[in-house]
């Protein structure tokens, strides 16, 4: 089967002055038609990287490099860069943290909305309002009429992200990529953002990659995750089968951090991960969990692969937890 | 924005009768304004006449205010070396200031603009390092003395320009170049810097996230944000420039406001060099007034609240 | 901190060393080349203005009619007697320039004190109190800046009678704005650090704060400003003089000197580059230094 998204050893390296930052380390994964997936990891572990990479925006200096990425039938890593464009926005949509910053103060909400579809599909202003009218409606902001005469410092950022995702869905993409979409909001406006976004990528049957530090949000929504640490992936599988059998390490400590219902009661403490993340500069090798490891052993300073047990889940340790079948 | 509006008019109104107040003040401190008037060599009589006749006898305030209120009917006095009133005198040398002024101006737009725009989409390039040492020139260079280059070179060594007087269209080339081109890095940096800021914001990886074409970016959402804060130095440096016109109309001979200031100052004709003080605040608190209201057309955070 | 560089993760093959601010700041200085360029040229004017009566071949107000308008030492008729020339009084080019880098300096480093002084006092209350202290202050820079500051000074030198003393006091007066405005800035971004409250909860004075707490986090910012003041200051100097309202002859100010070539400068065109080139080496120094300490200084980088 061919998947809508395929990406194979993405290696993403940012040049800094204190060295070869490098950011994303060989990560593989893919993206099936209405389907979530999920990149969850700590701030700096590279998943909002891969998602600038996946859209190739990244900063100026930054270094791609893949051996497949591959969009529908479309090799991005080939495609000149007004096709890419082209792609982008159109079939490929993404999703940014910051509300309150991500629209550009001097134009007003209908305008901003417009300007892709008018760039992408040559249709007239008058269809481009309508479908901004139609959205706005289905992100459930009522009034669209007025709200698109208005100025984005004149909302609140729970709208602003509302209307952030109208954009994002304003051409009809099939992949929708939401880095952190609900951080910046307050707690009670982030559930109704996420429901908001899980409904419109089941109605319109896109696939969609949301990245989170928050398991709880990964939890509600995602089908799959893939679990970043230091620029790689350390875990991935399916929602449930991570959750109720993380493999690596630091999915466990991860898992540790969040309460259960049910499971963890009053007065309980819950996990932390001792150490600090270590910046991916330099010549890296070994494991690079290995200074906050419970589990480390001498053997950790050798480089560790990914580990597949079945399509779909795999791991990238060397302590193997007893009685696992390795299929390859 | 009727609010704003109202604030920067109630603004501008206080800084324009401060700065009444300093012009008028200017000459009485430095010195007894009837001495001067009269010239050194004058007897304690017609020191005494210049006095009475001009009423620097009387209270400081009540001068001010006769001063002020005539001032307002546009009667600036009369000058007392010319035998002439003041408003006519500066009437008939505006217009040269002004034309230099404004040229000066885009000048210095037309050649920073674009050069802090490709500065900025090209860092660390030749381009940017041409602009950056343009800018750096520019600060350092005396514009008298670039003005004194620009005639022996232009005008003596190759005669390609007239080097004083403002009959054509040509007399105004060198002042232009050396008035404008000591405005350019200010602004320059400023677009530079404007723009660089703008390019690494969140709505900019927005417009490129959804695939909008460079150009577009660029000009729609890049320059369009950075040009704000341009607006309103582009008002200060145009008041700048009018006020250091003093220096290059006297370096090309050019009869505007600022060869009279000086001329004046030299024949110690007070009036007129208070008049032209009062005049280049006033239309610099004019242009930041203007800038300002430009500036909440341009920018919706001010305009719509 | 101290000089030792920090690393941690040694082992690990994720080795990240820190070095110091200090270290940092000497790197980049190092790296500057505008920093580096400026600092040289600031350096080689201080020792003209310093070694002046040492290295000066002449007197430099020593006139000799019989000597005048002689070209400099490239030229045909030059000599090494007189290696830039003389003026139209006869006297020597060379230790004009010389004598007349310590009237720049010393207008320059002046003015800048005075600018300093009322600036830096006026930016502290505005920036710290706020409210109507601020207001007002806000209005004082507004209205200076109204003021078309050469014509006024012009004008105040002239009914006062030029002098240096009198300059300097004018100009001092008058180039105030930007260390009010830099420091207002500055100090209301400090005064919401923690420190601040935590002093006046210990019950610090509002003096004790503002010389021991916020002045010290100003002076990187002060040094910068300062710097590029001076380079304003020797312009408006020269501005001055060049009007005929500043430095009075004999006096070797350079924008005399450009002044009083300028009568000549059609057949001696040197007279007026020789002062002008003095005049911009300095200007570009102060603002090369000025530039590349803000550079060396930010901390988080810059350009």
């Amino acid at each position: 089967m061919k998947h809508l998204l395929e990406v194979k050893h993405l290696f993403v390296d940012l040049p800094l002055p204190a060295g070869m930052l490098h950011a994303v380390r060989d990560v593989s994964f893919h993206l099936d038609m209405g389907e979530t997936l999920s990149l969850v990891g700590e701030s700096g572990c590279g998943k909002s990287i891969t998602a600038l990479a996946l859209m190739n925006i990244l900063p100026p200096k930054a270094i791609r490099r893949a051996e497949i990425l591959r969009f529908e039938d479309t090799d991005l890593l080939r495609l000149p860069d007004e096709q890419m464009a082209q792609l982008r926005g159109a079939k490929m949509a993404m999703i940014f943290q910051e509300p309150m910053t991500s629209l550009d103060p001097c134009y007003t909400i209908g305008n901003q909305l417009e300007e892709a579809i008018l760039e992408h599909k040559g249709i007239s202003r008058h269809q481009a309002r309508e479908r901004a009218v139609y959205l706005l409606d289905k992100v459930g902001i009522t009034g669209a009429d007025s709200r698109l005469k208005q100025y984005p410092h004149q909302l609140s950022g729970g709208l602003r992200q509302r209307i952030m995702i109208a954009m994002g869905l304003m051409c009809g993409p099939s992949v929708i990529i939401a880095d952190e979409p609900t951080t910046a909001l307050d707690v009670t406006i982030q559930a109704q953002i996420l429901e908001l976004l899980a409904s419109l990528q089941r109605e319109f049957n896109m696939g969609m990659i949301l990245i989170t530090h928050d398991l709880g949000v990964v939890a509600r929504v995602a089908d799959r995750l893939a679990i970043m640490y230091c620029g790689q992936v350390v875990e991935t599988g399916y929602t449930a089968d991570v959750f109720a059998n993380p493999l690596h390490p630091y999915t466990r400590g991860l898992l540790d951090c969040i309460p259960v219902p049910g499971k963890t009661k009053p007065g309980d403490k819950l996990g932390s991960i001792a150490g600090i993340v270590p910046t991916p500069i330099g010549d890296l090798f070994g494991c690079s969990f290995r200074n906050r490891c419970p589990q480390a052993g001498a053997d950790c300073v050798q480089n560790v692969d990914l580990l597949e047990l079945s399509p779909g889940r795999a791991f990238r340790c060397l302590d193997r937890p007893e009685g696992l079948e390795v299929s390859s | 924005m009727l609010i704003y509006f109202c604030k920067r008019l109630g603004l501008a109104v206080l800084v324009t009768i401060a700065v009444s107040m300093i012009s008028f003040m200017m000459i009485r401190v430095s010195g007894d304004p009837a001495i001067a008037l009269a010239g050194e060599a004058a007897t304690s009589e017609e020191i005494e006449f210049v006095r009475e006749q001009y009423g620097f006898d009387r209270p400081l305030i009540v001068q001010y205010l006769e001063w002020a209120s005539r001032a307002i009917r546009g009667d600036l006095g009369e000058s007392p070396y010319m035998n002439l009133p003041v408003t006519e005198m500066i009437g008939n040398r505006i217009g040269v200031t002004m034309t230099l002024g404004i040229c000066a101006l885009s000048f210095a737009v037309l050649l920073s603009v674009p050069l802090g725009v490709l500065a900025a989409i090209r860092p660390n390039t030749w381009i940017d390092r041409l602009a950056l040492t343009i800018s750096v020139i520019g600060q350092a260079m005396p514009s008298f003395w670039f003005g004194l280059i620009m005639i022996i070179v232009l005008g003596v060594k190759f005669r390609l320009l007239p080097i004083s007087g403002a009959e054509t269209p040509a007399h105004f080339i060198m002042p232009t170049i050396a008035l404008g081109y000591y405005a350019t890095p200010a602004i320059m940096r400023l677009v530079r810097s404007g723009m660089l800021e703008v390019l690494a914001s969140d709505h900019i990886r927005t417009a490129k996230a959804k695939g909008l074409r460079w150009g577009k970016i660029l000009y729609k959402h890049a320059l369009r944000n950075a040009i704000i804060p341009v607006v309103a130095v582009l008002a200060v440096q145009l008041g700048f420039m009018l006020g250091g016109s003093i220096v290059i109309e006297t370096v090309f001979a050019l009869h505007g406001i600022g060869h009279l200031a000086w001329v004046s100052i030299g024949r110690s004709d007070l009036p007129v060099v208070q008049a032209i003080v009062l005049l280049l605040s006033i239309i610099y608190v004019v242009l930041t007034f203007l800038s300002d209201m430009l500036n909440a057309f341009l920018d919706p955070r001010i305009r719509v609240k | 901190m101290t000089d030792q560089a920090q690393s941690f993760d040694k082992g690990l093959g994720l080795e990240v060393v820190f070095p110091s601010p200090g270290r940092i700041m000497r790197r980049r200085m190092l790296k500057s080349k505008g920093f580096l360029l400026g600092l040289t040229m600031f350096t080689l004017v201080v020792l003209m203005a310093l070694l002046a009566p040492l290295i000066s071949p002449h007197d430099p107000y020593d006139q000799d009619l019989s000597q005048r308008l002689i070209t400099p030492v490239w030229t045909e008729q030059g000599s090494w007697e007189y290696p830039l020339g003389t003026d139209y009084l006869g006297r020597d080019n060379l230790s004009r320039v010389f004598y007349g880098a310590r009237i720049s300096l010393l207008i320059g480093f002046s003015c800048m004190l005075i600018a300093a002084g009322i600036g830096t006092s006026l930016g502290l209350l505005a920036g710290y109190f706020g409210g109507i202290v601020d207001m007002v202050v806000s209005f004082m820079i507004t209205v200076r800046l109204a003021l078309p500051a050469v014509l006024v000074a012009v004008a105040v030198v002239a009914l006062i009678g030029g002098s240096m003393d009198v300059v300097i006091v004018v100009l001092g007066c008058l180039v105030w704005d930007r260390f009010i405005v830099v420091v207002r800035a500055n100090v209301q971004q400090i005064k919401s650090m923690d420190y601040v409250p935590a002093a006046k909860a210990a019950g610090c004075s509002v003096f004790w704060i503002l010389m021991r707490e916020i002045m010290p986090n100003l002076m990187n910012n002060l040094v910068v400003i300062a710097t590029l003041e001076i380079g304003r200051v020797i312009l408006l100097e020269a501005a001055l003089s060049f009007l005929g309202m500043g430095v009075q002859p004999p006096m070797p100010s350079w924008g005399l000197m450009i002044a009083e070539g300028k009568e000549f400068m059609l057949f001696e065109p040197y007279l007026v580059m020789i002062p002008g080139v003095a005049l911009f080496i300095l200007i570009l120094g102060m603002n090369l230094l000025g530039d590349g300490l803000r550079d060396v200084t930010s901390p988080e980088g810059g350009a």
